[in-house]
């Protein structure tokens, strides 16, 4: 069990590129902190600069308090769980799990080792495959067997480096549940490196977003999603993304390509003078087929008619396309966003989220209402979220905390009261 | 593969085979052949004769032969151990490690294997009888080492840098140390590389002639290759390829043995299932 606390960390290779820039991050005893980011971020870099495997050029780590800067990796007490499992194949799935336990040297008996890797091995649902070679392993049961090498002794905390992008989609999934079951129970300290959502969302007590090697934003899922700091984080995160939408401030309504939206309430006071542009970002549930939406609830939003290029039936849901013409002056500040969220250009589309049983089809016209409450507005030249309520945000990371310290004094409980 | 693929390939491992093997089977029967018969032109001997064999082991040419095989096993074996030694640390520092003059160092090794032999062996004549390494087994293993060391090398570099970095970092990760991830877990997998390096290093220096004629005088140290161009007739009219064939039969067991010994030490794809890919 143990806290860690990242302090102005930096890193910068031989060329002085710094590949992760200031960063700071206070880890909690038994939380699940999620390192997120596109390509090339740092995430990884971090990763290994908290396992020990990269210098740290300035900043300190901390672990329980006592800065471990200069310690060797095994000195740390950490354990690893590595995108290419990393496994020793010269050895059987048994003496992968027990090497950690063999390196320190007479610390365990034999016993001790053995009731140790056979409580792993259960644990991850191994027993069979003991005697076997990495080799002979599916790919499940590689990264499996990697689990068990980091949970057979008790490290302070586990790191996962992309631990489930080797596997296929169905696989992915299932594994995902397991840790975030295993972490529950075991309640330990974990870090946890995806450049997947999914992952990011559904395993993380917090998320850090990283660009470029700078932190962008820390906060629970719940609240990067509804309270975004910036242009970066409100488009990486979410699926189908954020529309960004440009739109000129005309007193109070917005003068966008679709329409004039009235400014909401939670901008007033917020925006720029008269004339200037800014981008709207509306997530794709915040449009509805107009047919669909209540009476009560028209008159908190807007409508406007679009004419859709194609629409994409889910089954539980129905995306829609909307071209739009683009505005010369926000199209290279939103090209390099799409290139900084691995994409390469900006289209001027905007997806919206229609009810399933909607008649709305490719090149018809089509009425939509939109709830603009939930918009936010961005400064395209900063990217900064002017319509942030950085309370409510804190109120949402606040409420997953205690979710967290909850779920964890009932898996201990449980877990004393089993034996 | 299809019938005619396997036939064509059969037909083509016999030709290889025989082109190969032509030149041992004449060699062999030639060492079964009395002196008298060496001249018959015929490949098999008219009578088959065992006093070549006795000659080199009971016989006149036993104070030449057997020294000479044992300084031949004895010299070959040290070579090829330091060479596999120091080739091992070597390589595994060029595949790791970041540190300036890494490819001036196998620049250098490529060079120094490409260095004809013939003009160093009599600057090396003159300096060893200087300095009292002529005619002992140091003085061929320390020229022998110049020989196998940089193909050694070279060829560990190739396999450790097949090896994923990242099986070393998850030992660290664990609690070994460079030392302990380097002996317990880069070791093992680089078995196969090394005893393949052995081999290859036992054969070079297993081969020489040059340096074993140049810098020895006698059997204190005079290696097999060279003890052959010593071997003589019962009478100076008298041809000796009786006896040095049987001599060359006899130093090929050694090798045919390393080769079976070691053959199962060399398994390819020992590194398969470390890591996704």
């Amino acid at each position: 069990m143990a806290s860690i606390t990242l302090n102005h960390l930096v890193k910068k290779y031989g060329d002085g590129f710094p590949a992760v820039n200031d960063v700071s991050i206070d880890i909690a005893d038994g939380e699940f902190l999620i390192l997120v980011g596109p390509s090339g971020c740092g995430k990884s870099t971090l990763l290994r600069m908290i396992v020990g495997l990269e210098d740290i050029t300035s900043g300190d780590l901390l672990i329980n308090g006592e800065r471990v800067n200069e310690k060797e990796p095994r000195e740390r007490n950490l354990s690893m769980v590595f995108q290419n499992y990393a496994l020793y194949p010269h050895l059987t799935v048994y003496e992968n799990i027990a090497f950690p336990l063999r390196l320190s040297k007479g610390k365990f008996s034999d016993e001790e080792i053995d009731r140790k890797v056979r409580h792993a091995s259960s644990t991850l649902d191994l027993d069979e495959h003991l005697e076997r070679k990495p080799a002979n392993l599916s790919g499940g049961q590689r990264q499996r067997v990697a689990m068990g090498r980091a949970i057979v002794r008790d490290a302070d905390a586990f790191l996962f480096d992309e631990p489930l992008s080797n596997l296929d989609a169905k696989l992915r999934g299932q594994m995902r549940t397991e840790i975030a079951q295993l972490q529950r129970r075991m309640g330990i300290t974990s870090v946890y490196v995806t450049h997947d959502q999914t992952e990011a969302m559904t395993l993380g007590d917090r998320v850090a977003v990283l660009k470029k090697g700078i932190l962008q934003q820390i906060a629970s899922p719940r609240e990067l999603y509804e309270q975004p700091a910036n242009l970066f984080v409100a488009g990486f995160i979410g699926s189908p993304s954020m529309n960004f939408l440009p739109a000129h401030v005309r007193g109070d309504v917005f003068e966008t390509p679709l329409g004039d939206f009235p400014v909401p309430q939670q901008a007033a006071g917020k925006l720029p003078g008269d004339d200037r542009i800014v981008l709207l970002g509306l997530r794709p549930e915040h449009f509805e087929d107009a047919k669909f939406v209540d009476e009560a609830k028209v008159s908190r939003g807007t409508t406007f008619d679009a004419e859709f290029t194609h629409t994409e039936w889910m089954g539980n849901e129905q995306y829609g396309y909307i071209n739009y013409q683009q505005d010369g002056n926000v199209k290279a500040k939103l090209d390099e966003l799409a290139q900084d969220l691995d994409g390469d250009e900006m289209h001027p589309q905007i997806v919206v989220s229609l009810d399933a049983t909607s008649r709305i089809r490719g090149g018809t016209q089509g009425r939509i209402w939109i709830d603009t409450r939930r918009m936010h507005v961005f400064d395209p030249e900063t990217g900064q979220n002017l319509t942030r309520d950085a309370e409510a945000g804190a109120e949402l990371t606040r409420e997953a905390t205690e979710e967290r310290k909850a779920e964890i004094d009932r898996a201990r409980q449980q877990l004393a009261a089993a034996g | 593969m299809s019938t005619k693929h396997k036939v064509g390939w059969a037909v083509v491992s016999v030709l290889v085979l025989i082109y190969a093997l032509f030149p041992v089977a004449s060699i062999l029967m030639t060492s079964f052949k009395a002196p008298a018969d060496l001249s018959s032109g015929k490949f098999l001997p008219t009578q088959w004769v065992g006093e070549n064999y006795s000659a080199l082991f009971v016989g006149s040419a036993r104070d030449l032969f057997l020294p000479s095989l044992r300084n031949s096993i004895g010299i070959c074996l040290i070579a090829t151990f330091i060479a596999v030694v120091l080739a091992t640390l070597c390589a595994y520092a060029i595949a790791r490690l970041d540190f300036p003059g890494k490819k001036l160092i196998l620049t250098v090794a490529l060079a120094v294997s490409m260095f004809p032999v013939v003009s160093i062996v009599t600057p090396l004549f003159n300096l060893w009888r200087q300095i009292g390494l002529y005619d002992t087994w140091p003085g061929l293993i320390i020229p022998y080492l110049s020989l196998t060391l940089p193909i050694s090398i070279w060829t560990l570099t190739a396999f450790f840098q097949q090896i994923p970095w990242d099986l070393e970092r998850a030992a660290q990760v664990d609690g070994a140390t460079t030392w302990q991830a380097f002996t317990k877990v880069i070791v093992p997998l680089a078995l196969p590389g090394v005893f393949t390096t052995a081999i290859i290093a036992f054969f070079i220096a297993w081969n020489d002639f040059v340096y074993g004629i140049g810098l020895t005088s006698t059997e204190a140290a005079r290696p097999v290759p060279a003890a052959l161009a010593f071997f003589t007739g019962a009478s100076q009219f008298e041809d000796p390829a009786g006896a040095i064939s049987a001599a060359a039969i006899i130093v090929t067991i050694p090798v045919v043995i390393l080769v079976l010994l070691f053959q199962r030490q060399i398994v390819s794809g020992l590194t398969q299932g470390a890591v996704k890919g």
